[in-house]
């Protein structure tokens, strides 16, 4: 259960992130919980923008992630499925960022938070970031994601935001869908032919450690929790755990044992592949500001 | 990969509740739940619909094209199969 968690942490250095540093001197969780130093108005603002701005990264860096995929999928229908889900992706960056950009109350738009902030300024998962590689890959990142992401959604429609409560309701349905699309795949590639079966369980092994950092709260996840009555990542992650071990189980592949954990996505510190995919969907506005059709 | 096909599955579509099936199109599919699936993400994105049936095109049997004469010509003449044909008395609900 402590997927890497102690490794996460240390890793966690000082972000220079939108939105941390106010806010507190607590750098663990279960202390943060007991001192709460929460109350202000300010941090929990604070707390609710980089909330939501990094819920609207998570939901585009993955559509971007899958809208590369675009006309080279191997059956038409897939890929009909694939530019569906990546829009749904796309719809819910876009909520999340008009409300961001509500939150912070400097006129900036969701096409601002898109394209006008540079690769440091976005706190998706690294696990979400990583290239798409083959079909495999990309069904095994999407299960292992949306299994988490499901579970958050239906936390947050629980919680006292009501906005955010409202777009996770919306996004939940969706998700609902994906989730049980990519499981479908998974099975079948895991409990399909024996090359099938070994290409998928590499993807699930090398994606691994990529999933620690969905579940290591930091001083946002923490002051979103205790101010808006949101997600306890800790209980999410013993679902969490349960679900992807029993889909593994049913494509006859193996859980990968714990292991060392990759950090600092949701603190801006990215992999090297994040900041070239930025530079191609970031390309029209940079070069050409404000240009619209 | 192989260059085997998959399988063919003709595709019903519900547009909402009380009216029937009708067929929207074909999708090619491994199983029937991928078929079903390909079938929404196709053919149900802009909501055309409430209820998806998907079968084997290979499990629909088919009137001959060949005996289109001997299957439909003897209709042809037969007008008062209409219901047109008769007089509706006034006043009738529901019919």
């Amino acid at each position: 259960m402590n997927t890497g968690k102690g490794s996460v942490r240390a890793a966690a250095g000082p972000g220079k992130g939108a939105g941390r540093a106010a806010v507190g001197a607590s750098s663990s969780p279960e202390k943060s919980a007991g001192q709460t130093a929460v109350g202000t108005a300010s941090s929990r603002d604070r707390a609710l923008l980089a909330y939501t701005t990094r819920l609207g990264d998570n939901a585009l860096i993955l559509a971007q992630r899958m809208i590369e995929l675009v006309a080279g999928y191997p059956e038409l229908e897939e890929e009909l499925a694939n530019a569906n889900f990546a829009l749904d992706y796309i719809g819910q960056a876009r909520m999340f960022y008009s409300y961001a950009g509500e939150l912070e109350g400097k006129g900036r738009s969701e096409d601002d938070f898109a394209f006008l902030r540079d690769e440091n300024e976005f706190h998706n998962f690294l696990l979400i970031e990583q290239p798409s590689g083959h079909f495999g890959d990309s069904i095994a990142k999407l299960v292992l994601f949306d299994s988490f992401y499901l579970l958050l959604l239906e936390a947050l429609t629980r919680c006292s935001d009501e906005r955010i409560a409202e777009i996770a309701a919306r996004a939940e349905k969706e998700i609902r869908y994906h989730l049980r699309h990519n499981t479908q795949w998974l099975v079948r590639l895991g409990d399909g032919t024996e090359a099938s079966h070994a290409r998928v369980q590499e993807s699930i092994d090398t994606l691994w450690q990529y999933t620690g950092e969905l579940f290591a709260a930091d001083e946002i996840d923490q002051l979103f929790t205790e101010c808006f009555d949101g997600p306890v990542l800790g209980a999410i992650q013993e679902q969490w755990q349960t679900h992807v071990k029993a889909i593994l189980d049913e494509a006859t592949l193996t859980l990968p044992g714990d292991g060392w954990m990759a950090s600092g996505g949701k603190q801006g510190r990215h992999s090297e592949h994040l900041g070239y995919m930025i530079a191609e969907m970031q390309y029209l506005q940079r070069t050409h500001p404000g240009a619209s059709w | 990969m192989t260059n085997k096909e998959w399988p063919l599955y003709e595709v019903f579509i519900r547009s909402k509740s009380g009216l029937s099936h009708r067929h929207a199109g074909s999708i090619h599919a491994a199983d029937d739940q991928m078929a079903l699936d390909a079938a929404r993400d196709t053919y149900t994105r802009r909501q055309e619909g409430v209820s998806i049936w998907v079968v084997r095109s290979s499990q629909i049997v088919a009137s001959d094209p060949a005996e289109t004469a001997a299957f439909f010509a003897p209709a042809e003449d037969k007008i008062y199969r209409h219901p047109t044909f008769y007089e509706m008395p006034e006043g009738v609900e529901n019919l």
